[in-house]
């Protein structure tokens, strides 16, 4: 058993650099939204929170670079939460720049690797240096409890205060590393103070957990302090207890009657030996029926990073494996359903009716179980859209340019892959569109748009795909400019005359760019047709619609889910093969005069203006018994991601179908022109066609000379 | 519709699996014994997931012809092999006889398409025979693990990681089935 402290510490650890994952994105959210016109407490207070999860757990861990560098982070936030530092735009760039310290540093520490040396110098100056501004008030370096109260709240009253408070810790309080000794500790520091601990719930022996705390306290404070300051106390266990206080000062003392009046109503002074009010394990959560309290400690809600807590909340952490065998075990479902029904169905109607009623409700809620698991993978693309507002801020910094980004549609839902994968294409396409797009202040001044321009992310759903938009209010695609330069960069052939919308979307063929100068931000060339290209893999498609003067949007419409596919069933022999439905863009049946042959390598037909290339699939599948022949068969006319066009010389379309991807990989290898495989309706696996790969295979039998490939007639077999 | 009926192993078996498993001194070892024309094969049961019965394969393309395709186990995809198209004894002419050997072989399952299961043998490892020298023929050295003798038959023992690893097994490519034709040609 050697080894299993070590194992249980990096599982330990794992949780924790996965929680600083989601509390440094609440930071860099919040301190995002923050500026001098749009101060929120509560945003302040859940940032400060974050950076102290990540300093305590770190300390735990033993890291000792981010620990010394996120306790001045900490001390920054904490000044600025109790408004000794005013928010000012320098302070935000600063605090954001410390977040990303704070990230590189996690990264190090998750690797094991030492921090680079110098990698938190400039921030942590910049941090030390708003502190010294505050030092002359308040020297003391302890931020969190033991702080003295801010000067605003010490202002109020010298005289001496009581309260009582009733402090009750769910039972779980110690299994998120809090210690309620510390806590009755930092009260003592506050004033006088009388502890009464109630063990009035404790259950027998027998009953006990070692790890539950059942005790309850109450507490008689007498001090120079407000209740304020005794709610920072309990600040990090606000979700693991219930604290109660109540002023007993007595309305002689003046002052605070408000307060009091409105606990004695709700909580009216209980003598310790009632305070078993409570059942052990039914203490209302500090988010329930709790009794109205001073918003002073309550924690925003959606920032769940109070002191690493997140127990009581409404989410739980799921390993993704777990998910992905659920989400795989209901497809089988789905599909062993649609079997069973394909079998009832030459069952003579009026026979077995109860069997196909209940078969029907079956099915129903086969498709309700799919896509309720198919939801637990879904995210709000919020967690892209979020990082843009940095984007936008940056590239507008280097490129001079006053940019707002307005967003809509954040919590529309795709799947977990989709939405990590569309990071990189919309961070392209942002920074294009602010760099190319929008003009100059000045220059938007001078045609009578607001300086500042807008940028537009937009996300929604339509008929089973999700919907994202990037709309700027720019210049528009400059047409005869775009056309030049692919003219001159030999994409297209001088002189062809080309519609706006071919035109506009010259700008995804690779090696395409309009800027003479390269600039860091974009017009390497690398550009829009990497996207088209990222958003393909997808399964997606892009557009663009420009109008000149008012503005460009590109829409991008992608699956739901990469889990499932939309594809054509087709035949070819005896084998039925899927074509993702995003290839196809028809299927006809040519006439033998519309056949031509190319130097008896290749047969074309004539398709929509064009002349396109067939591809046998019969011949490059080497399948027997097809009809192989496009005037008797068919021709499905796909289109590859990079825009090429194929005839597929097919046997039969049979009909269209969503179907769950399968890895052929997973127990076998991968197979030229095949992309994955599927189970169909009658139990049997169907190859996913991936047009690229025939067209790359097509391509390579006609560089070899042969006009078909050999026969399949005797391979290994003598 | 999946018309394979699954053959599970005698519960006694698998009672010894565990023990032989788990004992100090696995002296003994067990193989599924099985018919491919009038050769049997074995191999060891506990590379043995499932017996299951011949279910229509979808073909794969350009794949060399002991590769018969693949079939849906339950919702994963698994590949079959032919093991007399393997041995060279050309593609087999399936019935509803035949049954298919899923193995697990490491991470992976694959089936294997043979005539019929025969019979659990339960062998001594001292009496394992290494296998002849002889020249490679149309059974490669390198899939055997070894022959013995059950009953006056002689049982060829397969070693399953080395039947679909090695030459052509790990990455079948269109190149390696088109030499023959151009031998041909």
């Amino acid at each position: 058993m050697t080894g299993g402290y070590s194992d249980d510490l990096s599982r330990f650890k794992q949780t924790y650099f996965d929680e600083c994952g989601e509390l440094l994105a609440v930071a860099e959210a919040g301190l995002l939204r923050l500026s001098p016109q749009n101060i929120d407490l509560d945003e302040i207070n859940a940032v400060f929170r974050a950076v102290h999860s990540i300093k305590g757990g770190g300390g735990t861990f033993g890291f000792s670079d981010l620990v010394a560098f996120t306790h001045e982070f900490e001390a920054v936030m904490d000044r600025l939460r109790s408004q000794q530092i005013g928010v000012t735009i320098e302070l935000v760039d600063v605090l954001i720049r410390a977040n990303d310290v704070m990230a590189q540093l996690l990264t190090c520490a998750r690797d094991n690797r030492a921090t680079p040396p110098g990698l938190t110098d400039a921030a942590a100056a910049d941090l030390k240096r708003f502190l010294a501004a505050v030092a002359k008030k308040a020297e003391k370096d302890e931020p969190v409890a033991e702080d003295a109260p801010p000067p605003q709240r010490a202002v109020r009253r010298e005289s001496l205060r009581s309260f009582v408070i009733y402090f009750r810790p769910k039972q779980d309080l110690l299994l998120s590393g809090n210690e309620p000794a510390f806590l009755l500790r930092a009260l003592r520091r506050l004033g006088e103070t009388e502890i009464v601990c109630d063990a009035g719930l404790v259950p027998s022996l027998y009953d006990m957990e070692g790890e539950s705390l059942y005790l309850y306290w109450q507490v008689s404070l007498t001090g120079a302090t407000d209740e304020a300051a005794i709610r920072d106390v309990f600040e990090f266990v606000v979700d693991d207890c219930q604290v109660d206080i109540v002023e007993t000062t007595g309305p002689a003392d003046g002052g605070e009657d408000e307060a009091f009046g409105l606990f004695s109503e709700n909580m009216p002074y209980v003598p310790p030996g009632q305070l078993t009010v409570y059942d052990g394990c039914a203490i209302p959560g500090a988010g329930g029926e709790q009794p109205a309290a001073p918003s002073a400690a309550r924690p925003a809600g959606e920032a769940g990073g109070s002191g690493g807590s997140g127990l009581g909340g409404h989410t739980i952490r799921v390993d993704l494996d777990k998910v992905d065998r659920l989400v795989n075990l209901v497809g089988e479902m789905v599909i062993t359903q649609a079997m069973i029904s394909e079998q009832l169905r030459d069952v003579p109607p009026g026979t077995l009716q109860q069997l196909v009623e209940g078969l029907e409700e079956l099915s129903r809620h086969t498709r309700e179980l799919q896509e309720s698991v198919m939801a637990i993978r879904a995210q709000q693309v919020r967690s892209v859209f979020s990082r843009m507002p940095r984007l936008v801020r940056e590239v507008a910094a280097q490129t001079g340019k006053e940019v707002q980004l307005a967003t809509s549609g954040e919590t529309t839902e795709v799947d977990k892959t989709v939405v990590e994968n569309l990071v990189d294409p919309l961070t392209h396409m942002i920074r294009n569109s602010i760099d190319h797009g929008l003009e100059s202040p000045d220059e938007r001044e001078r045609i009578g748009k607001p300086r500042s321009g807008t940028v537009h992310l937009s996300a929604r759903h339509r008929s089973g795909r999700i919907v994202i938009e990037v709309e700027d209010d720019g210049r528009g695609i400059n047409r005869p400019r775009v056309l030049e330069k692919a003219v001159e960069r030999g994409l297209v052939a001088a002189g062809v005359s080309m519609s706006d919308e071919e035109i506009d979307n010259l700008i995804f063929l690779p090696g395409f760019s309009t800027v003479d100068t390269v600039s860091a931000i974009s017009g390497r060339g690398v550009g829009m047709d990497v996207v088209r290209r990222n958003i393909a893999s997808l399964g997606g498609r892009i557009g663009v619609h420009s109008t000149p003067g008012e503005g460009t949007r590109f829409v991008l419409s992608l699956p739901l889910t990469l889990a499932v596919l939309d594809g054509m069933v087709i035949s070819v022999g005896e084998q039925r093969f899927v074509l993702p439905l995003t290839n196809i863009i028809e299927s006809l049946r040519p006439k033998s005069a519309d056949l031509q042959s190319v130097a008896n390598q290749y047969d074309v037909i004539m398709a929509r203006g064009e002349y396109v290339r067939l591809v046998y699939v019969d011949r490059l599948f080497r399948i027997d018994k097809a009809i192989g022949d496009p005037t008797r068969g068919l021709v499905v006319l796909v289109e590859t991601e990079e825009g090429g066009r194929l005839g597929l010389v097919v046997d039969e379309v049979l009909g269209q179908q969503q179907v769950v991807i399968k890895s052929l990989e997973s127990n076998f290898q991968r197979l030229d022109g095949v992309s994955a495989a599927t189970i169909l309706g009658d139990g049997r696996v169907a190859l996913i066609l991936d047009v690229a790969g025939l067209q790359t295979m097509s391509r390579q039998t006609i560089n070899r000379g042969a006009r078909r490939p050999p026969p399949p007639a005797a391979a290994l077999a003598c | 519709m999946e018309t394979g009926t699954s053959v599970a192993l005698p519960n006694a078996t698998r009672g010894q699996i565990g023990s032989i498993a788990s004992g100090p001194i696995a002296a003994q070892e067990q193989y599924v014994t099985f018919t491919v024309g009038t050769e049997e094969y074995g191999v060891n049961i506990l590379s043995v997931r499932e017996i299951r019965g011949w279910t229509p394969e979808t073909k794969l393309p350009n794949m060399p012809d002991f590769v018969r395709g693949v079939v849906n186990l339950r919702g994963i995809i698994i590949p079959i092999f032919d093991l007399r198209a393997r041995f060279g004894g050309g593609s087999t002419e399936v019935t509803r006889r035949h049954v298919v050997v899923v193995l697990q072989v490491g991470d992976r399952t694959r089936g294997i398409l043979v005539d019929a299961i025969s019979d659990i043998l339960t062998v001594a490892r001292d009496d394992v025979k290494p296998p002849p020298d002889v020249d490679s023929g149309l059974i490669d050295q390198q899939y055997l693990s070894g022959l013995v003798t059950a009953e006056n038959r002689m049982v060829t023992l397969l070693d399953v990681t080395r039947l679909f690893a090695g030459e052509a097994g790990e990455e079948l490519s269109s190149s390696s089935i088109q030499i023959p034709h151009q031998a041909q040609a």
